[in-house]
């Protein structure tokens, strides 16, 4: 009955979309009032039987029923509670249904929280949002159905993929959706401006906090997904340029040229056409993620071309999105009227800047994600493209747009003064030649791009501190003075400062894991002792032992440094019997921002265990950044222009931010 | 500046900037790029020692040796012809006899292929898909490859999981 009530609610969810998606626009053609407003309704229902599709599957996998091929396919009644609920997105069906509700849960939210927008507007988002929303509908109810029966219901499930049996599967998707998805508005946002053919300041100042919001949890999920990745995969790497991966860092890299191109947009009312055009890229790249993801071209071409349902459908959706909201963009993206004149030396100019090389080491990661497939689908030839591309293309384009980074909020609006920014720079130059000399002389012998690097981290994090310090008149007014003028900073400031130095912390933790990460690969036997950056590891015993729905094999190792134990570390090797599939359990010790990580290799006759021991300086930084910057983002986010003065035009609100 | 010339500094800008972009893309694309092959294909091109590219067949059954310290020796078929490999660190759970493989790293003088990742992007049902392609080509598909992996499919095509089985293919190293 369960699985029933949810595919229903799921095929009225269906029929509302389709209203929602007509309905409102012929309202906003005929200016009937009556007919818009059915998309606010239309779109909260359908949150709600969404919401009620997605409880069902929840429930029929925590009762383990059977009967239900996806449940049967993904759980097992041994499974814990928690790994029962996160089996829900841990399968194709269950996480397409996963990002139908997200996809929902914005337009809802769009439809409550959006009462100042202009009627019309909101009319036409919301219908956009709906399109989208119908399309992946049908590419569930058609090729993914969640809810299908068995018709002899099996005793016991195969249980879920051993890997995916981990706390990290119950945030990580979800948060990564909520930034995917999240776009959608944006999008939606961008392709209603250009039906209306209207599009202003006040535009931009809605559209920010949602793309905010997408952004941070996008920023949050990927973090979350490297950290998952490096403690679950026993290889202690965290991110392996993987198309997967590059997927989800593609809208990101978009994602955060829109943020910036929306500020311009927002106060200076220029940059109109290229702010909507990143818009629809930006959700494009999304849709391409999920392409890339779920139509399984990536496990195999050859697959994708023999069971060409689901791959084939998604294409469709992304063609059809893709093209449709690009040729909407050539048609109208000329009616729209340029804004503002700027200098080249000026915050917009620093702004296009960030724009343009974020996109372009987007450009890259896209070629190099999808180059590899091309050339298969095309000669049959198979490559591979790894990190030493990435490094060799993003790299580069990255390190002057941190160079740049710090000079962009000295500068000021329409004209800057690049010599006045440099001199109250002066002191982050100082800072990063310091640390760098420092660097230098400390590991002197070794490579010169580490110590370069950090010297750029430091320069972006002071440079983003001496923004404030500069704001506040730290050092050049009383400290009574500058405390009231912190208090009175735009919390978006803060949220800036953050964001910034956030990408300087992750790059110093980057380059320090890569350059003076050691490891020590080898065999050992109870009462052994391996050394590493000063550590003493001694493995006291290796005991079986059985867990709920797996035998585990754990090693107990004593930390000693200078003879002393500090503490015990315990990775282990899981056998999960229903799958028959093995996964290596790390141990992770931290020391500061430093780890040691333990993973386990197989035993050998003799009774001795191969083990791989790292040592992994700063790694946590890589991502503390990250959390950082996405904590920037909620400052920003609770900003009170944000929330307040969203719907007053841009004029009145320009005279509150001459502090700036 | 009048309105043309500050355009003309921002597109010649990006202009510069794309420039920049394709000629690093081109010449990663020309020196870190790695081809993918079969031990047939090895034989047939005739691949120069020294140069990297991913082997992936199956483990010809009988021919691992463990050595000392980790190492390991074992050759990879494909039904035609087979390859030795040279590896030394620690294999991947799933690596068994039998079982596809794909390695990476370059063949020496004598013609060992001297592995320095061996990657594990497959489960017990699961073969790496460049070797399910490249068997399949040879017509040494066996179909309970196949019905195994359906009966599974679905912690193959999971998705989320993707960031981990997908990205989870970790090389050893």
């Amino acid at each position: 009955m369960i699985a029933e009530s949810g595919h229903y609610a799921l095929v009225l969810a269906f029929g509302l979309a389709l209203i929602q998606s007509t309905v409102p626009i012929l309202g906003a053609r005929w200016r009937e009032y009556s007919l818009m407003n059915v998309a606010r309704s239309t779109a909260v229902a359908q949150l709600m039987f969404v919401a009620a599709s997605f409880a069902a599957l929840v429930t029929l996998h925590v009762s383990s029923d059977f009967s239900v091929a996806n449940v049967f396919e993904n759980s097992h009644s041994m499974k814990p509670l928690i790994y029962k609920i996160t089996g829900v997105w841990g399968n194709h069906e269950g996480s397409m249904l996963l990002w139908v509700s997200i996809l929902a849960l914005f337009g809802g939210l769009v439809a409550i929280f959006g009462n100042n927008l202009p009627i019309s507007l909101r009319a036409h988002v919301l219908a956009v949002q709906a399109w989208i929303a119908s399309a992946f509908y049908l590419f569930i109810l058609t090729t993914s159905n969640p809810f299908l029966r068995i018709a002899n219901p099996p005793i016991e499930g195969q249980d879920l993929n051993p890997v995916l049996q981990d706390i990290g599967l119950a945030v990580h998707p979800p948060m990564l959706y909520l930034g995917y998805v999240g776009f959608s508005i944006s999008f939606s946002f961008a392709v209603a401006a250009l039906i209306e053919g209207r599009i202003d300041a006040a535009w931009a100042r809605w559209v920010r906090p949602w793309t905010l919001v997408a952004w941070i949890f996008l920023t949050a999920g990927i973090a979350m997904g490297s950290y998952w990745a490096y403690y679950e995969l026993g290889w202690g790497g965290w991110w392996f340029w993987d198309p997967v991966e590059n997927a989800s860092l593609m809208p990101w890299l978009a994602g955060t040229a829109l943020l910036h191109s929306l500020v311009v947009m927002e106060k200076r009312n220029a940059l109109k056409v290229w702010t909507i055009l990143l818009s629809i890229l930006t959700f494009s790249l999304s849709l391409l993620g999920t392409f890339l993801v779920r139509s399984g071209v990536l496990t195999s071409v050859h697959a994708f071309a023999n069971d060409p349902r689901r791959g084939v459908f998604i294409l469709l959706i992304l063609c059809v999105f893709i093209g449709g909201s690009l040729s909407l963009y050539i048609l109208r993206a000329s009616s729209l009227k340029q804004g503002g004149l700027f200098a080249p030396i000026s915050r917009e100019g620093a702004l296009v800047l960030n724009n343009l090389l974020l996109t372009t080491a987007c450009a890259t990661v896209f070629v190099g994600t999808l180059y590899p497939l091309a050339l298969e689908v095309m000669t049959g030839e198979k490559i591979s493209v790894g990190a030493p591309f990435f490094n060799l293309t993003f790299g580069p384009l990255f390190v002057p747009l941190l160079i740049a980074l710090p000079f962009g909020p000295l500068l000021a609006w329409k004209r800057g003064d690049l010599l006045g920014a440099a001199q109250r720079l002066m002191t982050a130059g100082f800072a990063a030649l310091f640390v760098l000399a420092v660097v230098w002389a400390w590991t002197h012998g070794g490579s010169t791009f580490a110590p370069l690097a950090i010297g750029l981290a430091v320069f972006v994090i002071a440079g983003a501190v001496i923004d404030i310090i500069e704001r506040i008149g730290l050092f050049r007014l009383s400290p009574g003075i500058a405390f009231q003028r912190a208090r009175g900073l735009p919390r978006s400031a803060w949220g800036t400062m953050f964001a910034h130095a956030g990408i300087g912390i992750a790059l110093i933790g980057i380059v320090c894991e890569t350059s003076w990460n050691s490891e020590s690969i080898r065999t050992m036997k109870a009462g052994d002792s391996a050394d590493i950056a000063g550590y003493e590891l001694k493995l006291e015993s290796l005991t079986p032992r059985q867990g709920p729905n797996y035998r585990e094999m754990v090693a107990k190792f004593s930390v000693l440094v200078d003879g002393r134990i500090i503490d015990t570390m315990t990775p282990s090797k899981r056998n999960f019997t229903t799958r028959g599939a093995t996964t290596t359990e790390a141990a992770l010790l931290s020391r500061g921002a430093s780890q040691l990580y333990i993973s386990l290799g197989d035993v050998s006759s003799d009774g001795a265990i191969a083990v791989r021991i790292y040592h992994k300086p700063l790694v946590l930084l890589i991502w503390f950044g990250p959390v950082l910057m996405a904590f920037g983002g909620v400052l920003s986010l609770s900003d009170r222009r944000l929330r307040v003065g969203a719907p007053k035009p841009a004029k009145s609100v320009r005279g509150l931010q001459a502090a700036e | 500046m009048t309105r043309k010339q500050r355009r003309l500094t921002i597109i010649g800008g990006s202009l510069a900037v794309l420039a920049v972009a394709a000629a690093l893309v081109l010449n990663a694309m020309r020196d870190s790029i790695v081809f993918f092959s079969t031990p047939k294909m090895v034989a047939e091109k005739h691949i120069q020692p020294g140069k990297r590219f991913r082997l992936g067949g199956l483990v010809q059954p009988g021919s691992l040796v463990r050595g000392d310290n980790l190492k390991v020796t074992f050759e990879v078929g494909d039904g035609s012809a087979a390859l030795p490999v040279s590896y030394q660190g620690i294999l991947p759970d799933l690596f068994r006899e039998g079982q596809g493989v794909v390695a990476e790293g370059s063949l020496d003088a004598s013609g060992v292929f001297k592995a320095d990742t061996v990657l594990a992007k497959h489960d017990e049902n699961y073969m790496p898909k460049d070797v399910a392609d490249a068997l399949k080509k040879q017509g040494l598909w066996k179909e309970e490859y196949e019905t195994k992996a359906k009966a599974k499919g679905g912690a193959r095509t999971d998705g989320n999981a993707a960031s981990a089985t997908a990205s989870g293919q970790g090389a050893v190293r």
